[in-house]
C-alpha cells in the first residue's frame, strides 16, 4: 500500500503496559505433557535455523543442513506418535557466500534458503550493492531474503526514505519472500519499533523481523508484542496477513514457548505455523531436542544424545 | 500420547493443573474442621455452631468452621488483651524480628498459602501465587521496618493504639489479613481477626504460622463466623479500633454501631472506579489494562476499574479490540495455570451479578459476553461489556463485584472529570493516555485514593490504599497506613482536662452561658428587655450591633430571626449571637462547596500569605478580641495569653501551608508512586465553647492551611466572638465562602451538617454526646469525622492544640502511580 503517514504516527506503544503484559504472559499461560511436546514440535518447525559467523565453511553450512532436515532423532519422533509427520525445520538461514551450498545440501526437500542481505548487518553499503546483493541471492537461489533497513531513517523520522528503500528491496526480491529486519535493539523506542514496522509493512514486507542477532540487545517480548500489535493493526485495515520472525538470543525450549503463546494470544493460532512465524536461532533447536527426549524418557536428557546442527 | 499429532495442528492449550494434594491433606489434618485460634492455642468450643465452607470451583464443602459467638470474641479480646503490654513493651527491633520471621514463614509456604487460597476462594492459581502472596510477604517485610523503625523519627512519642479488632472480606482473603495485621503488629497492637466466612482457610494456616514463628501467645487470633461474629467483635468494650474492609452497606452498621465509643475505625468500602481512555491512549495497552481492571480476581475486586469512560472518538475501536480480546480469555478451573477467571466465591454472589446484569439489560444496555460457554459445575460468570447504559441505571453506578464492566464515552477532559467523578464512591482510578500533561491534570481532579496512570491495579505496601467519599476511611499501606494504628503519647499538662481520642468527657468551661430568651412573635427578634450589649460593638460607642452570621463572604442576618443573649460568669449579658439554624446551615454548606475548589487550587504560598495575614490583623485587633473573652469570663492575663496563642498558631499553619508535603513512595517497579496530600473538601468543625478564640483558631487554621473549605460553628458563649472574627476574616483576603461561621446551639446546628450529604468531613471538640451523634449521622455519606474531647488548656500547648495530628485530620492521601519509559 501507499505510505500513510497518519496511521504510521498514529502508532503509539507504552512501555511500561508492554513490559508488564509481556512479564505477566508467562505466568497466564501453561503448556504441560503431550502439549508441551506438541508446541515444542511446533516450535522446532518454525525455525529458521541460522548460522552468520565470519568462521563458517562450507562443511558447517552442510552439517547445519542435514540437521534441518532431520532436526530430531527418529526414535523420539516415532515415541511421540510422530513417525509419519514431515519435522524439519522452516529454512535454512546463512550469508550470501553460502547460499549455493544450502541449496544444494536441502536438494529434493522442501526446504528453502534464507539469505541474509542488504549489507548485513549494519545495512550501511551503497544503495546500488545491496539491491545488487538482493538479486545475487535470489539469483543464487535463495527463496528468501533477510534485508536490513538503514536505522537512520527511523531515528531521524524520515519515514519516506523508509518507505521508499523497502519498497526498492522488495522489488529486487521479486519472488522471494521478504524478510524485513528493524534491528529494533537501535531503534530507541518502542513506538520507533512500532511506526517502523507499520512502514515497513506498507513498503510490502511479507514477514518483519526484529533483529540481526548482532545488535547487543535482540528479540525481547515487549519488542515482539509491539510488532505482533503492528501486524494485527495492519491486517486490521488491508486485509494482508505479514509474518513476524523474532531472532537473536532465544535459546531455550521454555523460551520458544512463551514466544508461541505470545503469538497465540495477540495475533490467533496462524501466527504459530511457519508461514507467518518464524524464529531465528541456532541454539534453540539443541534444548528443544533434550526436551522432547525428556518428555519421551520421563529422564533429563544431555547435549551430547542428539547431533549436532 | 497419540494426539500430540492432533495438538500439533490444532496448537490448542491442554489442561496444566497445580497439584492440590498438599493443601487438601492440611485441610484434612483436621478431620473435625477447625477451631478458633486464641491465645496461642487452637480451641473447638463446645457449644458454638458450625458451618460449612465450600471450593468455589466445585461446589463441594472444604471442611467445617466454628461459628464464634459472644464468648469466643470475649476470650480472644481478652488474650489479645493480656498479651497487649508484653506485645507493646517490646523494642521496635524485637517486633520486627517476628514480622521478619512471617514474612519469611509466608515464603517459605508460598504454594501452600497459594494454592489454599485458589481452593477457597476460586481465583485463579496465577492471582493468588503471582499477584496475592507476593504481595503479603511483601507487607510483611515492609513492616518488619516499621516495627524496627518505631519510636524514632516521625514516629516518636507515638504508641499503639491497643486492641485492634479487624474484620477482612473475602476477595483477596490473606492479603487483607497481611494489609491489616502487618501494620497492626509492627506498631505494637495486638489482634482479633475476624476473616469472612465464605474464606477463612488461609487465615487459619497464618495462625499455625505465627505458632510457628513462635509469636507471643495472644497477639494474633482469629474468630471464624460471620456478621454475627463481626458484630460481636465491633461491639465489644474491650477493643480500641475496629479495621474493616467490605462493603459501604456493612461500613455504614460498624460506624454506627461504634458511633460514640472512642474506637478508632478505619473503613475501606466499595467502589465503582472509573477507567478513563483518552484517544491517544495505547489501546492495545488499554485492553489489557481493562483486563486486568475487570477480569482479575473475577472482577471481586473493591477497586476494580467497572466504568469505562473512552472519548468519544477512540469507543468504537476500542469495544472492538475489547471483545476480541474477551474471546480469548479463559475461564474455568482456577487451579488450572492457563485459566485467567475462576470462580465466583459463592452462588449468592454469582445470583446478584445475574440479577444486576440482566436488570442492566432490560435497562438498555448492550450486553456482550464472549461466544464459548462457563464450565456447568461451580459458580462461574463470563467476563460481559455492557455499553450502551444510560448514566442512572443501577448497573453503571452500583458496585456489582463481579467480571461486569460498563463504558460510556467523554467529549473532553472536563467532561471525563466530571463524569469519572459523578459517584458515591472514591476508591480508586485509572487514567489512559499518551500525554502527561493530560494525565498529571486529571490525575488529582478525580475524586480517589489511588490513581493509577496507565497501569491499574497495582498495589505495594509502601503506598497507601483507600477511600475518598463513601468508599471509607483510612490508609492501609505506607507510612499514611501506618498512622491508622498509632496514637500521640500526650502527657497532660496539670489540671487540664486532657482528652485522649475518646470523646469521653466533658469540657470545663469558663461560665458563661448562653440564654434563650422567651419566644416573641414569628419573625421578630428576640431581644430581652433587659439586654445591656456593653462592649459588644467594636468602638465601644454604644451604637446597636446586630449578631449576624457569616456566610460566604458576607454578614448574614440568621434565616430564623432569632438572636441569644450571652450572659456572662457574673449573670449580666454581655452581648448577642444570632441563633443560626437549619437553613442557615444549609446556606454555608453551599457557600462552602463553591469555595472549596478555588481555594484547594490555590498555591499553598498563597494560603500561607493568607493565614500570615489573618495572624497580622489578629494581633491588630487583640485589644477587641480581649475584650470580648473578658466578656466570658477569662481573666485579663489568660484572654491576653490566649489572644497571642492565636497569632502564634496562625502563624504556626501559615509555616505549614507549604511543608505539609506529600511523599514519594519507593515501590517495586519503574515508576513514581506520588502520595499527595489533598484537602478533604468541605469541613464542618464545631470549635470548643472555651477557650473561644484559641479553639476555633486551632481548628479553623490547619484546615484552611490544608485547603478545605469550613463551616466553623462557634457553639454556645463562643458565638461571641464570631463579630470581630469575621471582621478579622472580611479585612484578611480570605476568599467568600472559604470559612462560614455560624452561632447559635450546638444541638441545633450539629444535626443539619453532620447529616449534609455536601459536607465531606466534621470535626467536633464537643460534648460526649455530640459527638456520638455526630459519628452516627455521619453515616449517609460516609464523611470523615474526627470527635475528641477539646484538650481545654492544653489547647495552649503545642503538642496537644495543634501540629501534624491536625494536618493529617485535614487532609487525605492521594496515591497516583505513575510508570515511565519510552
Amino acid at each position: 500500500m501507499e505510505l500513510d503517514l497518519d496511521e504510521v504516527l498514529s502508532a503509539t506503544a507504552n512501555r511500561s503496559a508492554i513490559e508488564r503484559r509481556a512479564a505477566t504472559l508467562g505466568g497466564r499461560r501453561s503448556v504441560k505433557k503431550e502439549w508441551q511436546a506438541a508446541w515444542l514440535l511446533r516450535a522446532l518447525t518454525c525455525i529458521d535455523l541460522t548460522t552468520l559467523a565470519g568462521d563458517d565453511t562450507e562443511g558447517r553450512v552442510r552439517r547445519l543442513c542435514a540437521k534441518a532436515r532431520n532436526p530430531v532423532r527418529r526414535d523420539i519422533l516415532a515415541a511421540l506418535g510422530m513417525a509419519d509427520r514431515e519435522i524439519r525445520t522452516a529454512a535454512v538461514c546463512v550469508y550470501h557466500r553460502y547460499v549455493e551450498t544450502a541449496v544444494d545440501a536441502l536438494r529434493g526437500t522442501p526446504l528453502p534458503v534464507a539469505a541474509v542481505s542488504t549489507g548485513f548487518p549494519h545495512g550501511l553499503s551503497p544503495v546500488e550493492t545491496r539491491l545488487a546483493e538482493i538479486e545475487a541471492s535470489v539469483a543464487a537461489g535463495a527463496r528468501e531474503i533477510d534485508i536490513v533497513i538503514t536505522r537512520r531513517h527511523v531515528l531521524v523520522g524520515d519515514w519516506e526514505a523508509l518507505y521508499n528503500e523497502v519498497r526498492a528491496f522488495k522489488a529486487a526480491c521479486g519472488d522471494a519472500h521478504m524478510k524485513c529486519i528493524l534491528a529494533t535493539g537501535e531503534l530507541g523506542t518502542l513506538r520507533n519499533v512500532a511506526r517502523a514496522s507499520m512502514v515497513c509493512m506498507m513498503a510490502g514486507s511479507d514477514f518483519i523481523k526484529t533483529s540481526t542477532g548482532k545488535e547487543s540487545v535482540n528479540a525481547t517480548l515487549p519488542v515482539g508484542l509491539v510488532m505482533a500489535r503492528a501486524i494485527r493493526r495492519y491486517g486490521e485495515r488491508t486485509g494482508f496477513r505479514v509474518g513476524f520472525k523474532p531472532a537473536g538470543g532465544i535459546r531455550t525450549a521454555k523460551d520458544s514457548l512463551l514466544w508461541l503463546i505470545l503469538m497465540r494470544e495477540e495475533l490467533g493460532v496462524e501466527w504459530t505455523r511457519s508461514h507467518l512465524f518464524r524464529f531465528g536461532a541456532s541454539s534453540l533447536l539443541a534444548d528443544i531436542e533434550r526436551q522432547l527426549e525428556h518428555r519421551v524418557t520421563g529422564r533429563y536428557s544431555a547435549f551430547n544424545r542428539h547431533s549436532l546442527a | 500420547m497419540s494426539d500430540v499429532s492432533e495438538i500439533f495442528d490444532s496448537m490448542e492449550y491442554g489442561p496444566a493443573p497445580e497439584d492440590s494434594g498438599i493443601a487438601r491433606e492440611w485441610i484434612a489434618g483436621r478431620p473435625d474442621g477447625f477451631g478458633v485460634f486464641i491465645d496461642g492455642a487452637w480451641r473447638t468450643p463446645e457449644d458454638a455452631g458450625r458451618f460449612d465452607t465450600f471450593e468455589p470451583a466445585s461446589g463441594q464443602v472444604l471442611t467445617r468452621l466454628t461459628q464464634s459467638g459472644r464468648a469466643e470474641v470475649e476470650a480472644a479480646v481478652g488474650a489479645a488483651r493480656g498479651a497487649l503490654p508484653r506485645w507493646r513493651g517490646l523494642s521496635g527491633h524485637e517486633r520486627a524480628r517476628f514480622l521478619y520471621a512471617l514474612a519469611r514463614g509466608i515464603q517459605k509456604h508460598a504454594r501452600l498459602f497459594s494454592v489454599l487460597e485458589t481452593l477457597d476462594n476460586g481465583k485463579p492459581i496465577r492471582e493468588s501465587r503471582d499477584i496475592d502472596i507476593p504481595l503479603v510477604a511483601r507487607h510483611f517485610y515492609h513492616h518488619a521496618g516499621w516495627a524496627q523503625l518505631s519510636g524514632s523519627g516521625e514516629l516518636a512519642d507515638h504508641e499503639p493504639v491497643g486492641v485492634v479488632g479487624q474484620i477482612i472480606p473475602w476477595n483477596f482473603p490473606l492479603l487483607m489479613l497481611a494489609w491489616k495485621v502487618a501494620p497492626a503488629l509492627a506498631a505494637g497492637n495486638t489482634v482479633v481477626l475476624k476473616p469472612a466466612e465464605f474464606t477463612s482457610l488461609t487465615a487459619l494456616l497464618f495462625a499455625d504460622l505465627c505458632l510457628e514463628v513462635g509469636l507471643p501467645n495472644g497477639v494474633f487470633n482469629v474468630v471464624t463466623g460471620d456478621g454475627e461474629t463481626g458484630a460481636a467483635l465491633v461491639a465489644h468494650p474491650g477493643v480500641d479500633k475496629i479495621a474493616f474492609t467490605g462493603s459501604t452497606e456493612v461500613g455504614r452498621l460498624i460506624r454506627e454501631a461504634t458511633a460514640g465509643s472512642g474506637k478508632r475505625l478505619s473503613l475501606e468500602l466499595g467502589g465503582k472506579s472509573p477507567f478513563v481512555v483518552f484517544d491517544d491512549a495505547d489501546l492495545d495497552s488499554v485492553v489489557e489494562g481493562v483486563v486486568d481492571a475487570i477480569w482479575f480476581n473475577q472482577g471481586q475486586v473493591c477497586c476494580a476499574g467497572s466504568r469505562i469512560l473512552v472519548q468519544e472518538g477512540a469507543a468504537a475501536t476500542l469495544v472492538d479490540r475489547l471483545r476480541a480480546r474477551m474471546e480469548k480469555l479463559r475461564v474455568g478451573d482456577p487451579l488450572d495455570k492457563a485459566t485467567d477467571m475462576g470462580a465466583i466465591v459463592a452462588p449468592v454472589q454469582l445470583d446478584r451479578i445475574r440479577e444486576m446484569v440482566e436488570e442492566g439489560r432490560r435497562e438498555g444496555a448492550e450486553v456482550w459476553q464472549p461466544s464459548w460457554g462457563i464450565p456447568e459445575e461451580g459458580w462461574f460468570y463470563p467476563p460481559t461489556l455492557c455499553t450502551g447504559l444510560h448514566p442512572d441505571a443501577r448497573l453503571a453506578r452500583e458496585e456489582v463485584f463481579g467480571p461486569v464492566v460498563v463504558l460510556h464515552t467523554f467529549r473532553t477532559p472536563a467532561e471525563a472529570i466530571q463524569m469519572a467523578n459523578d459517584t458515591r464512591y472514591g476508591l480508586a482510578a485509572s487514567i489512559w493516555t499518551e500525554n502527561v500533561n493530560q494525565a498529571l491534570h486529571i490525575a488529582p481532579a478525580i475524586k480517589a485514593g489511588t490513581v493509577w496512570v496507565n497501569c491499574t491495579n497495582r498495589f505495594d505496601a509502601a503506598s497507601g490504599f483507600g477511600g475518598y467519599r463513601e468508599s471509607g476511611f483510612g490508609r492501609e499501606g505506607g507510612l499514611e497506613g501506618l498512622w491508622e494504628y498509632l496514637r500521640p503519647i500526650r502527657t497532660a499538662p496539670s489540671g487540664a482536662g486532657e482528652g485522649g481520642e475518646r470523646a469521653g468527657r466533658d469540657l470545663p468551661t469558663t461560665g458563661a452561658t448562653l440564654e434563650t430568651p422567651a419566644p416573641s412573635p414569628p419573625g421578630g427578634t428576640a431581644r430581652p428587655q433587659d439586654a445591656s450589649p456593653a462592649g459588644a460593638d467594636p468602638d465601644g460607642g454604644g451604637i446597636d450591633v446586630t449578631a449576624k452570621l457569616y456566610i460566604g463572604g458576607r454578614q448574614a442576618r440568621p434565616d430564623g430571626g432569632y438572636t441569644l443573649l450571652v450572659r456572662g460568669p457574673e449573670g449580666g449579658g454581655v452581648g448577642e449571637v444570632a441563633r443560626g439554624n437549619r437553613k442557615d446551615a444549609r446556606n454555608a454548606v453551599e457557600a462552602a462547596r463553591k469555595a472549596a475548589g478555588p481555594w484547594a487550587a490555590r498555591t499553598a504560598h498563597n494560603r500561607a500569605q493568607v493565614l500570615f495575614y489573618l495572624a497580622e490583623n489578629l494581633s491588630q485587633a487583640s485589644a477587641e478580641f480581649e475584650a470580648r473573652l473578658r466578656d466570658l469570663g477569662t481573666d485579663g492575663r489568660g484572654a491576653a495569653a490566649e489572644v497571642q496563642a492565636s497569632v502564634r498558631r496562625l502563624f504556626t499553619y501559615a509555616a505549614w501551608a507549604d511543608k505539609f508535603d506529600g511523599r514519594v513512595h519507593a515501590t517495586p517497579f519503574r515508576n513514581v508512586t506520588l502520595a499527595m496530600n489533598e484537602p478533604l473538601g468541605v469541613v464542618t468543625v464545631v470549635s470548643p465553647e472555651t477557650p473561644a478564640l484559641l479553639g476555633a483558631i486551632s481548628s479553623l487554621a490547619p484546615l484552611l492551611c490544608a485547603g478545605n473549605a469550613v463551616i466553623g460553628v462557634l457553639p454556645g458563649a463562643a458565638g461571641h466572638i464570631a463579630g470581630p472574627l469575621y471582621r478579622l476574616l472580611d479585612g484578611s483576603d480570605v476568599p467568600g465562602g472559604v470559612v462560614n461561621l455560624l452561632t447559635g446551639l450546638d444541638d441545633e446546628l450539629r444535626p443539619t451538617l453532620a447529616d449534609h450529604d455536601g459536607v465531606d468531613g466534621f470535626w467536633y471538640f464537643g460534648s460526649a454526646g455530640g459527638g456520638a451523634d455526630v459519628e452516627r449521622r455521619s453515616i449517609g455519606n460516609m464523611k470523615r469525622t474526627w470527635t475528641r474531647s477539646a484538650p481545654g488548656p492544653g489547647w495552649l500547648t503545642g503538642e496537644a492544640g495543634e501540629g501534624e495530628a491536625f494536618l493529617r485530620e485535614a487532609t487525605q492521601v492521594k496515591n497516583i502511580w505513575i510508570p515511565y519509559g519510552e
